[in-house]
């Protein structure tokens, strides 16, 4: 099941849309979250092959660039990885930190703030966000969205992938594949609140135990998130793989977020709303390498060298048009 | 396994899976368990949840499983003896001990003979031009009637508790450090992290794989930590034990069913060449009590003979022709091991090689002899559901198999099998459970089962016969074979001829009928001697009786809330899920502890939530001992002729070893190595020197991978594609290797190359004095399969084994390491 039919999971955000959420059918909806314990887990990436089975992913059989990691990255055919990090602390002691990097499925989603496409990107009651590829047109502005480098976008369709916290198998009742498979139990699904109370479980066991930095990493800068992990060191998540320490959706983002409100029958705003976001992600005055359509090259090319204040300006008043 | 037979009776694992979260402290040593084991490694995990247990990972490196640990130590690769016998010093000399265990359960009272000793290395016997050991004086004192002398309060100084202590008297902190490069601080927190488990309720588990056992003195290394267990009086109680775990689905099926060269099924033995004498045969087998009222369940070994030769040669073995004793094949070596076969092949004397279900071009030491010998061979049959390397090791492949197709002459035959999800049939987990599976999907193409395939072989072979005749046809000719399809006998017909069966009525003392003819029996308690039952395992009696299929059974309930789950499949011996359990009581029959009830005497037998390993209505008060297979009834600290090298186990040196000579008998040259062991002199012009090959390299398996199947499935070459090895960043730095260089990694027998993983987790050891770089290797990868193609890691081991087992030196060798 995919795309447009998941709508009957009520959808209560939609990317670049104006229409209201339905609000009637939220009897008995929790708020769902996934919680990794980063104690608990051994890096066998069950997780990370039970992913490819149940979304039928099968990225390259690629190289080893000299670490247990790999895939290298996260891609339209891998939606979640675990990252393996050597880490020593001033004393010397070695800790392996692994950690799985997935969508975090933040409680306010910078992908679908960003996303100028009606309804490729949704969140649904339960907190899950995904995407609707159907709809995507490959802008690559949830990547600038997102506070956590999660979604990709495919060579193949032009289509941006990530995780998607196994919305079909969600609905249907059953915990995401990768916690289904999880041999130690480091990960786990349910509501949000069983979460946050077993994850407050684990902090305090881990606090016995010596780790007097053990938390819960549910950050309050994207509203929270349905991915949460227990840290042995949750005062440093930056030394899991560079996990943010304050993700925050970035202030063009928010901008743009005022900007498509009132800004919905989407033909006016795409060229400026193309220029805006060709600078949050590529800076300024970038030439367009090789543009296949001379015509879009150059649009672009003036949309480059507008001051981003002088395209928000343009896409305002586009949009009171 | 073969250090917990003559420790404690059966070479099995002795818990189970689940009951390791009953531990209140788990060692894992030897053994990469979250790596190699990551499903049952949950029960580690529930462990430390449910009991606050600790973890501690001994290893060479720091693994996956010291991702998790709580304690994390490396130690120089092949020196846990060392570790471990300085473990037992330390528990006897501070007398953290459980007491009672020990004095009840335990050999230490058994007075041994007085020419019995050990000097500068050696035990007495040995004959260093055979590197043998005569082994009479590893005895015990005997008294008028045949039994062990004893002395009860330890005082006598041949007892063996004195003898024990006196050995690894030796064994210092400071030996420890400077051999396996702990700093002593270390050391004595692990040790006194496992102490704390000499108390009567509380247990450790020990875990343990192919990180002790693939080592020359690899069955001593697990010897040596069954040792330990006993003195902290863990085995046979929940959450304790020494568990082996199994690195093949069905490899304790393998030596269940006897398919070891010397093996008989249920761990009877084939005759050597000597034996031609039945009553011999059994007599020497047939092992009696060697203290008064013991149970030494040895002694019933004709019954389980007779009834294997009836199950395989029918109404043609009889008591007037000793039951067809004639017809088995006699050894004329102890074992006709992987590394005695090629050796002989490699020599041009073997004319065929059949390999089912073994790859070994790829899973064998020294890559480029087993490539030599297959090309001396007339014939090579391969059964494989892959296209495994070893049937094409005359092809080839560029450096990944350098070999000249043209001077190739062997012929190669592929006969394709069904994999373990194409067929029905029970597969034995470590844990000793028979589980059924069912067939999940058709075999592909012109795949057949194997057992449908060695059919087909048997009968070509009885047709030549019976129309050519031949040297010997008996025992192929008479074999029984009533299958309903002869050319592909059923899984549950199999498993019925395993299970047993009565061939007329047989009466209990009693003349009451306890089965009639044709019936399937419940247990080996039935199995007779004189020829009215047949059983094709003796140790599987009760897996198919009359009830049906016990390994089909599903039924989860925990009734004691304790993972005895009785239910569910159905282990070896009698169901019975934790080994040597009425040790899980105290002498008078009372549970050690209410965290730790198992077993208990309710006045009129053995109840609990286990079924007793024990006769179930001997009183605590007839003091007969809880390990029933030994013929003294106790576990054993000393080994008797058990073993090759020595009653106690001892630290040798790797035959490659990173320092020179033997710390611990600096100077006795014979000592360094196992002395043992069993050296061809052809694999010993290959071993190298820490001169030419400076480090101590170590190989083993990831989680991505299983050997060199998964590097079939894409999925699996995905997660893990390329064949690496890893370096510490020490030594990385001195070679100035950076992560993702391409290295050569050298031994005297070859080279690979592969990607270098620069890691914190490999540190130099300082080991007496000199600085030791370790370096690891992966097994996986070769040139097969959908993974990235890769050099076989065994063209770099050496080709020698363990002096019991033979079982390779895959775990301590030397190598160089170059940037290329």
């Amino acid at each position: 099941m995919r795309g447009d039919q998941i709508n009957l999971q009520n959808i209560i955000a939609r990317s670049a849309s104006m229409a209201p959420s339905p609000q009637e059918r939220s009897g008995g909806v929790e708020k769902v979250a996934k919680l990794i314990d980063v104690s608990k887990c051994i890096g066998c990436k069950a997780c990370q092959v039970a992913c490819s089975e149940w979304n039928d992913l099968r990225d390259d059989v690629g190289e080893c660039y000299g670490v247990y990691t790999n895939p290298m990255d996260l891609s339209p055919n891998t939606f979640q990885l675990m990252r393996f990090n050597e880490y020593e602390d001033e004393q010397g002691n070695l800790e392996w930190l692994i950690r799985k990097d997935n969508c975090m499925h933040c409680a306010e989603p910078g992908c679908l703030k960003a996303c100028p496409a009606p309804g490729a990107i949704v969140q649904y009651a339960n907190g899950i966000v995904d995407f609707n590829e159907e709809h995507c047109i490959g802008c690559g502005y949830c990547v600038a969205g997102c506070p956590f480098n999660i979604p990709r976008i495919s060579k193949k369709d032009a289509k941006a992938y990530k995780c998607t916290l196994c919305s079909d198998r969600v609905y249907h009742g059953l915990e995401p594949a990768c916690a289904k498979t999880c041999p130690t139990g480091a990960i786990m699904f349910g509501t949000k609140e069983d979460m946050l109370e077993q994850g407050a479980m684990r902090t305090d066991y881990l606090k016995d135990r010596g780790y007097k930095n053990a938390g819960i990493y549910d950050p309050a800068g994207v509203g929270g998130t349905h991915v949460i992990y227990v840290l042995q060191h949750a005062d440093k998540p930056e030394i899991y793989n560079n996990l943010p320490s304050d993700p925050r959706i970035s202030p063009l983002t928010e901008a743009w977020k005022g900007v498509t409100k009132p800004l919905m029958s989407a033909v006016i705003g795409l060229s400026a709303l193309a220029g805006f976001f060709h600078y949050a992600i590529k800076g300024p005055k970038e030439e367009p390498e090789d543009d296949p359509d001379p015509e879009k090259a150059d649009a672009d090319r003036a949309l480059d060298e507008k001051s981003p204040t002088q395209a928000l300006q343009d896409a305002d008043e586009e949009g009171r048009e | 396994m073969a250090g917990l037979a003559p420790t404690y009776g059966r070479g099995a694992m002795t818990n189970h899976w689940v009951d390791i979260s009953n531990a209140n402290l788990v060692l894992s040593m030897g053994g990469n368990s979250a790596e190699a084991h990551p499903v049952g490694f949950r029960w580690v995990m529930e462990a430390k949840e449910k009991n606050n247990a600790k973890l501690i990972s001994i290893d060479p490196r720091y693994t996956r499983t010291g991702a998790v640990a709580d304690y994390e130590v490396n130690i120089r690769t092949g020196t846990d003896i060392v570790f471990l016998g300085g473990l037992i010093n330390f528990l006897l000399e501070t007398d953290q001990i459980q007491h009672e265990y020990v004095r009840a359960y335990t050999d230490v009272s058994l007075i041994v003979k007085e020419e019995f000793g050990f000097h500068d290395g050696l035990f007495t016997g040995y004959n260093p031009d055979e590197n043998t050991y005569d082994k009479s004086s590893w005895s015990y004192e005997f008294d008028d009637q045949g039994y062990v002398k004893r002395d009860d309060t330890l005082q006598h100084p041949r007892c063996v508790y004195q003898l024990m202590r006196q050995h690894y008297s030796r064994y210092t902190i400071d030996m420890v450090e400077n051999v396996c490069g702990i700093p002593s601080q270390n050391v004595q927190e692990v040790w006194n992290m496992i102490a704390e488990t000499a108390v009567p309720d509380k247990t450790m588990t020990i875990l343990y794989a192919l990180g002790w056992t693939q080592h020359s003195i690899g069955a001593q290394i697990i010897r040596t930590g069954a040792m330990v267990q006993l003195l902290l009086g863990n085995t046979g109680l929940p959450g304790g034990g020494v568990n082996a775990l199994r690195g093949h689905s069905n490899i304790q099926g393998l030596t269940d069913l006897g398919l070891l060269s010397n093996l008989l099924p249920g761990y009877m033995r084939l005759p050597s060449a000597e034996e031609q004498d039945y009553q011999g045969y059994i007599k020497k087998r047939a092992k009696q009590p060697l203290l008064p009222g013991e149970v030494s369940y040895w002694k019933f070994y004709e019954r389980f003979h007779v009834s294997l030769m009836k199950a395989w040669y029918g109404d043609a073995a009889q008591a007037d022709n000793n039951w067809c004793y004639d017809w088995l094949p006699k050894l004329t070596e102890p074992l006709y091991d992987v590394i005695y076969t090629f050796e002989r092949m490699h020599k041009g004397k073997l004319t065929g090689y059949f390999c089912q279900g073994f790859n070994p071009l790829a899973s064998f030491p020294d890559k480029n002899k087993t490539s030599e010998a297959l090309a001396k061979l007339k014939y090579l049959v391969v059964m494989d559901p892959l296209a495994v390397e070893t049937a094409e090791f005359w092809k080839n492949y560029g450096e990944l198999n350098d070999v000249d197709s043209s001077q190739i002459q062997t012929e190669v035959f592929r006969l394709p099998t069904t994999c373990f999800a194409e067929d029905d049939g029970s597969i034995v987990n470590s844990a000793r459970w028979l589980q059924w599976h069912w067939k999940a999907a058709p075999p592909p193409g012109e795949a057949r089962p194997d057992v449908s395939i060695m059919a087909g072989l048997l009968h070509r072979l009885q047709r030549m016969y019976r129309e050519e005749g031949g040297a010997f046809p008996d025992p192929i000719l008479n074999l029984t074979w009533q299958y309903s399809n002869p050319e592909d006998p059923g899984a549950e017909e199999l498993a019925m001829e395993y299970n047993g069966r009565a061939l007329t009525d047989i009466y209990d003392s009693n003349r009451n009928i306890r089965r009639r003819k044709g019936e399937l029996l419940d247990d080996f308690g039935m199995l007779q001697a004189d020829g009215s039952t047949s059983c094709g395992c003796w140790i599987y009696a009760g897996a198919w009786t009359e009830d049906g299929n016990q390994m089909a059974r599903r039924d989860n309930a925990d009734p004691f809330g304790i993972g005895m789950t009785l239910g569910w499949a159905w282990a070896w011996p009698m169901n019975r899920r934790i080994l040597y359990n009425r040790a899980a009581a105290r002498p008078d029959g009372t549970p050690w502890g209410p965290e730790k009830r198992l077993v208990w005497w309710n006045g009129h037998r053995w109840v609990g939530a286990d079924i007793p390993d024990f006769p179930d209505a001997s009183p605590p008060s007839a003091g007969v001992g809880p390990f029933i297979m030994n013929q003294e009834g106790v576990g054993h600290f000393f080994g008797g002729s058990m073993m090759m090298e020595g009653p106690f186990p001892e630290h040798y040196e790797p035959f490659e070893s990173p320092i020179v000579g033997n710390p611990l008998h600096p100077n006795n040259p014979q000592a360094v190595n196992n002395p043992a062991a069993r050296v061809f002199p052809d694999d010993r012009a290959r071993f190298g020197t820490a001169k030419e090959f400076p480090y101590a390299a170590t190989t083993y398996r990831l989680t991505e991978h299983f050997h060199f199947w998964t590097t079939h499935a894409k999925l699996n070459s995905i997660m893990q594609p390329q064949k690496f090895v890893e370096i510490g960043e020490s030594l990385a730095n001195e070679l100035g290797i950076k992560e993702g260089n391409k290295v050569r990694v050298s031994s005297k027998r070859g080279y690979i190359e592969a990607v270098a993983v620069v890691t914190k987790r490999i540190k130099p050891l300082q080991i007496t004095g000199q600085t030791v770089h370790q370096v690891g290797i992966p097994i996986h990868w070769g040139f097969k399969g959908v993974a990235k193609h890769g050099f076989l890691t065994n063209t770099l081991t050496p080709a020698v084994g363990d002096a019991n087992t033979q079982t390779p030196e895959f775990k301590s060798f030397l190598v160089n390491v170059e940037k290329i």
